[in-house]
């Protein structure tokens, strides 16, 4: 009993001396000095930042699906993408951005959650490989009906945060940059709070953790279930508007990138840990930016390699990614 | 009086294997009740039968309806609390996030609730944060009796309270249950291979063997009988 008591006390202490904390601290350290002496390197280190949240936020859907259902969903970029789609289908018949941007996440929702009961539901109980098989289908199939809906062809949509940029001292930061940051963090935030604070987030994660034990005590497991596919295509669709706003165009291949490297980010993360998709999506944003400005062989061709390179790297020291726990089974 | 539990020729299979033949049992309301039996006699499949978590056939009726179709958290729903073998904790979330869960088919404030669990278990309150898979095999058990206890359940079923814990903690749980059956009037139908303890705390129990209803009666019947004594207390 009192050892116990005496590692409680301790927590903090612990947790704080952990090094993945401590390698986290590391690099928070080493951005601020960097921002503080180069107003290259901040300006670089917010544009890093607002596109490692949108990595981030498509990670944590990813992770999400992972930890309700436990496969990779192959198809999340594709319905971001078209997600997005329909988002400048609504702005095309004469809706504001903003009202179409939320419109479009309650149709995210409806697809999600439609998504889970059409396609995965049949197939869950089959085998891992079966569902994963229906999400390369899916990816498939929202790729095609998309292109035959709108075309291949280039679109545009209207710019959600204007194109103002703002400058401190010498540092040049976009608007687009701050409010895609914002909006991200907003998103994950009350997602952390729903799963945290509500009694249905409670229902979600112990439906994912524990199927047939939360059944007992009177959890809907598949509605569970389907919420969640529900609610990381809404995160999808956050990824996807924001993506768009920051390539200024909108086609069929929005997302296939983006998706490798939130898989990328989650598994840095832990693939487990919700925390690990958003902090691994962030750092890769930073990182990729940094590298590309001052590696000089790193162009644009070599950013997807270079981020498999670090994901790589890290996993060789720590195979469970940086926020993962190492699995102990009593045999 | 109709009994609030009734099971009428339940069978119950997995896969191609039938584990329960055609059991009838009665539980009582206010009452606890054992069901005894030596491994793979179908005990456990007995309560899994009424959570509906094992393919079955028959009947099983709760306060004089049907259970028909329900699955397992429909039946949760009608105020039937399962432990289930391995106490069913969730052990990746905090002891108060349990607590919680068992007071999932509830609505409206769990205040006073807590209040009383935590008057059973004092213990719990300084470690509602702590995760509990970190809690020993003794306080998960008595955690998933807390946990039982926030749902309000009209009846209780317990898989194998004593299975891997220290005499001692056997005995405190045993009287914990005596306790919530006696104050707040909980039924309780227990599984057991302890029969020698089970048979102290129910007020009447039933012996499988092999899937079906080999003997049953109020407890001190059975202590006294001949085979019980021999086959499962051993004097």
């Amino acid at each position: 009993m009192s050892t116990v008591a005496a590692t409680q006390q301790n927590r903090p202490l612990r947790l704080a001396l952990r090094p993945v904390n401590l390698v986290l601290v590391a690099a928070a350290v080493f951005l601020l000095v960097g921002c503080l002496r180069s107003e290259i390197f901040a300006q670089q280190t917010v544009a890093g930042l607002a596109q490692g949240a949108v990595y981030g936020s498509l990670a944590l859907a990813l992770v999400l699906i992972y930890r309700a259902t436990e496969v990779i969903n192959f198809a999340q970029g594709e319905l971001a993408m078209a997600t997005t789609y329909i988002a400048f289908q609504l702005i095309e018949w004469g809706v504001p951005y903003w009202a179409a941007f939320f419109a479009t996440l309650a149709i995210a929702f409806v697809l999600g959650t439609a998504i889970e009961l059409l396609a995965i539901r049949p197939v869950q109980h089959k085998s891992v490989i079966a569902v994963v098989i229906v999400t390369v289908g899916l990816f498939v199939l929202i790729d095609g009906l998309v292109t035959w809906k709108w075309g291949g062809d280039i679109k545009f949509m209207p710019a959600p945060f204007g194109q103002e940029v703002y400058h401190w001292g010498g540092v040049a930061i976009s608007r687009q940059d701050i409010g895609t940051l914002i909006l991200c963090v907003v998103t994950v935030l009350g997602l952390w709070v729903l799963f945290r604070f509500t009694k249905l987030g409670l229902g979600m994660r112990a439906a994912a953790l524990r199927p047939a034990a939360s059944a007992l005590v009177g959890v809907r497991v598949d509605r569970m279930l389907a919420i969640g596919w529900g609610l990381a295509a809404v995160l999808g669709a956050v990824a996807g508007l924001m993506t768009e706003a920051n390539q200024f165009i909108l086609q069929p291949s929005l997302m296939q990138a983006v998706l490798l490297y939130a898989f990328a980010a989650a598994v840095l993360g832990g693939l487990e840990s919700p925390a690990g998709a958003v902090v691994g999506g962030l750092l890769l944003g930073v990182f990729l930016n940094l590298v590309g400005q001052y590696v000089h062989f790193v162009t644009a061709q070599l950013r997807l390699p270079f981020a498999f390179a670090v994901l790589l790297a890290v996993l060789l020291v720590k195979p469970s990614g940086l926020f993962g726990k190492r699995t102990v089974r009593k045999v | 009086m109709t009994a609030l539990l009734e099971l009428r020729d339940v069978e119950a299979r997995y896969g191609q294997v039938k584990a329960l033949h055609g059991v009838s049992l009665a539980v009582d309301e206010g009452r606890i009740v054992a069901v005894l039996g030596a491994n793979g006699a179908g005990k456990t499949t007995t309560l899994r039968a009424i959570s509906n978590t094992v393919r079955r056939s028959g009947e099983v009726r709760f306060a004089g309806r049907p259970l028909g179709r329900r699955g397992p958290d429909g039946v949760a729903r009608l105020g039937i609390a399962h432990v289930p073998e391995g106490r069913g904790t969730f052990a990746e979330l905090t002891v108060w996030e349990n607590l919680r869960l068992g007071a999932y088919t509830r609505r409206g404030s769990l205040g006073a609730d807590r209040e009383r669990v935590l008057s059973y278990f004092p213990w719990l309150a300084e470690r509602r944060h702590q995760e509990a898979g970190t809690l020993s095999g003794g306080e998960q058990q008595m955690l998933a009796l807390a946990r039982a206890f926030m749902q309000r359940p009209r009846l209780l079923l317990l898989d194998e309270p004593s299975l891997g814990l220290a005499p001692v903690l056997v005995t405190e749980i045993f009287r914990i249950i005596r306790e919530l059956n006696e104050q707040e009037g909980l039924t309780v139908l227990v599984v057991e291979q302890n029969a020698h303890l089970a048979l102290q705390v129910a007020h009447s129990a039933y012996v499988l063997e092999v899937g079906r209803v080999a003997l049953s009666g109020p407890s001190a019947e059975l202590r006294a009988h001949e085979s019980v004594r021999r086959s499962y207390l051993g004097y």
